[in-house]
């Protein structure tokens, strides 16, 4: 029984090969011809330009100090195909970039079990690109590009055609999408920094069953989107800072049955969009700050937007129709102006949150302009005694009365 | 050197007067009151908004128009003197615009220094010492169009009613009326032509920035936003300031008293 551990990891205990500027060995390539199966490659520190490496058999390649493996701007640099490949603590640059060609620093191609981790990506088109890869374990990594457009760039991570992917504590700013999934399934992407990336922060397209948390995004150029997908679950996500005309926190399309819990939501052009989604729960978040912090497009059902703080946002929630198939239930909202006879914490008249000036900017951005000005004021105290134009069936009949603490 | 005087006496005439008291007062009590009960600063700072927006160029606007009518007899008593007449002009303007600053400041600049002495409150304060010296400026040309007090006085009600409400109204009809084509820029014109617009928009600018970002409205971020449009903006609303108070010298110095 004590014995089982050791032997467990036997592989472990197989050849280590040394790379080195100055010794025997000089070149990558070369060392991963000569290994066998579940060797050791230590890389020294040095710069390495040797075109596209490909990794064809299960091996630990380990970076002493970030050896540094240059692309020239011309290759993509390394290509897994092997399965149980460890990539571990390399500085990888200057990858080519190409418009019809998906150029990667690191391309996953067909394999299972391998490991990305600690790695320093820099000036890269693909960063980590995994096609038909599975548990693979993508960790830690700092992967930064200098774009200058949308069409010239390409995703920090991207994942296609995958299953059971992990994703954590890696930091990517400056490409197209900072994160990319499409078809992966049962994967999750913890703890990651995606940060000034030129258009989402996470991209999220037909990937069923996956999971996201304790991830930041800021400053993207339009936030976090997640498309056409089912049972997502979003939990204490950060979505800071993303501003602009067509710029979320979220932008939420066809989805459903799926839970947005315990995200933070700070100053955003737009906290959450939702369009076309179905039976999603969205509870316990903050948002704050936030032009808009929900927009509701008519074409959204069965979703429950149940124990969330908004303060300080210009618009609560804005809609464009006037039929609504959506729950609000005992949220915080600091412009409710309420009263609590018999003090229980719930406020006894119902909130609607939709300002009747929301509804006028939908229709005429324009109007903006007057925004807080004292007709819009009449106007809002106005249509808050009256409801005319404000979607009647919008309204949040247990407002609380003070915010709440998760 | 009598023009120090005369402003000396103006300020402690109106500093001494019940009504500018009162005023303080209420402004204080307003304000603090404001920044206890909301459990956020930028609440509270939009409660004041609206204080800043209605109450100050109401005050300003009646109270410097009753003043001088009521001062009517100091004035003819000064332009007996061999004194200018541009300068008793200038100098009764000055007076009053120091008190009522100073009336702004302790009432409602203190308690936002107090609680909210962030960039939004900073701007909220110069809008509001801008608006309050602007309607002083109104109301001198108003209380120069007519004899009759209670006219000026109801002149000087029917500008603010304008300012504040019928102007946004016009604005809102032509917005509606011209849906169909660009109004941004057009837009930027019609907010300098009145003053608590501009400094409403201006305070919008640190308040609401981010629903600002969305849409067409980032237009207007990119104007007001930036150090050359805040610099216009300013001098727009100095020469709210100038403009009606040259016209008023102009008008009293040829004025048959």
């Amino acid at each position: 029984m004590i014995l089982l551990p050791v032997l467990a990891s036997l592989p472990a205990l197989a050849g280590i090969i040394r790379v080195s500027p100055s010794g025997p060995i000089r070149s990558i390539k070369q060392a991963i011809e000569k290994a066998k199966p579940f060797d050791t490659i230590i890389v020294e520190k040095g710069i390495y330009k040797e075109g596209t490496i490909i990794v064809n058999k299960p091996v630990y390649l380990k970076g002493i100090n970030y050896p540094v493996i240059d692309g020239e701007n011309k290759y993509e640099i390394i290509t897994i195909n092997s399965d149980q490949v460890t990539l571990d603590g390399f500085a990888v640059q200057h990858s080519g970039s190409s418009s019809y060609n998906d150029i990667a620093a690191i391309r996953i191609n067909n394999a299972r079990k391998v490991t990305i981790r600690n790695n320093q990506l820099d000036d890269t088109f693909f960063g980590i690109y995994s096609q038909h890869a599975g548990s693979c374990l993508i960790t830690g990594n700092t992967i930064r590009s200098y774009p200058k457009t949308e069409l010239g760039s390409a995703n920090g991570i991207h994942c296609w055609k995958s299953d059971s992917m992990q994703i954590t504590n890696n930091k990517i700013s400056g490409h197209r999408d900072g994160i990319y999934f499409e078809f992966v399934t049962a994967s999750s992407i913890r703890n990651n920094y995606s940060h000034d990336n030129l258009r989402y922060g996470l991209h999220f397209m037909f990937s069923n069953k996956d999971i996201y948390d304790n991830n930041t995004f800021e400053r993207n150029g339009a936030g976090v989107a997640v498309m056409f997908s089912k049972e997502v679950t979003m939990l204490n996500n950060k979505f800071l800072s993303n501003w602009g005309a067509s710029s979320y926190g979220i932008l939420l399309k066809e989805i459903s049955d799926s839970h947005i819990e315990h995200n933070d939501f700070s100053r955003n052009t737009t906290g959450i969009y939702l369009e076309g989604t179905t039976r999603i729960m969205v509870t316990k978040n903050h948002f704050n700050g936030n032009g808009y912090a929900l927009r509701i497009q008519a074409s959204c059902n069965d979703n429950t937007i149940l124990q969330n703080n908004f303060t300080g946002n210009t618009f609560d929630v804005a809609t464009n129709g006037s039929l609504v198939l959506n729950k609000f239930s005992r949220n915080y909202w600091d412009k409710y102006e309420g009263y609590d006879l018999n003090r229980d914490g719930v406020g006894d008249i119902p909130f609607r949150p939709v300002s009747m000036y929301s509804m006028v900017v939908e229709r005429n951005p324009t109007a903006m302009m007057l925004f807080r000005s004292f007709l819009v004021n009449l106007f809002d105290k106005t249509e808050k005694m009256l409801p005319g134009l404000t979607p009647e069936g919008l309204r949040d009949d247990q407002p609380m009365m003070r915010s709440l603490k998760f | 050197m009598y023009m120090k005087k005369v402003i000396k006496y103006v300020i402690l005439d109106i500093l001494k007067n019940r009504i500018m008291i009162a005023y303080t007062v209420f402004l204080l009590a307003i304000s603090l009151s404001v920044f206890n009960l909301e459990d956020n600063n930028a609440k509270g700072l939009l409660s004041l908004l609206n204080l800043v927006l209605i109450l100050v160029p109401l005050v300003s606007i009646v109270f410097a128009t009753i003043y001088v009518y009521n001062a009517t007899e100091f004035i003819e008593l000064l332009v007996s003197q061999p004194l200018k007449r541009v300068n008793i002009w200038l100098s009764i303007f000055t007076g009053l615009a120091v008190s009522c600053s100073l009336a702004f400041l302790v009432g409602c600049g203190l308690p936002v220094l107090l609680y909210a002495p962030e960039g939004s409150g900073l701007m909220l304060i110069l809008m509001g010492l801008l608006i309050t010296i602007i309607f002083i400026a109104i109301a001198m040309l108003a209380s120069l169009l007519t004899r009759d007090k209670a006219k000026g006085t109801g002149l000087a009600l029917l500008l603010w009613f304008y300012f504040t409400l019928i102007f946004d109204g016009l604005i809102l009809f032509l917005l509606f009326q011209f849906m169909d084509y660009p109004m941004e820029t057009p837009m930027i014109i019609f907010s300098s032509l009145n003053p608590i617009d501009l400094a409403r928009i201006l305070i919008l600018l640190k308040m609401d920035i981010s629903a600002l970002m969305g849409a067409t409205s980032a237009v207007f971020k990119d104007f007001f936003g930036t150090g050359w449009g805040m610099s216009i903006s300013l001098l727009i609303l100095l020469s709210w300031i100038f403009v009606p108070l040259w016209w008023s010298v102009v008008k009293f110095r040829k004025k048959d008293l």
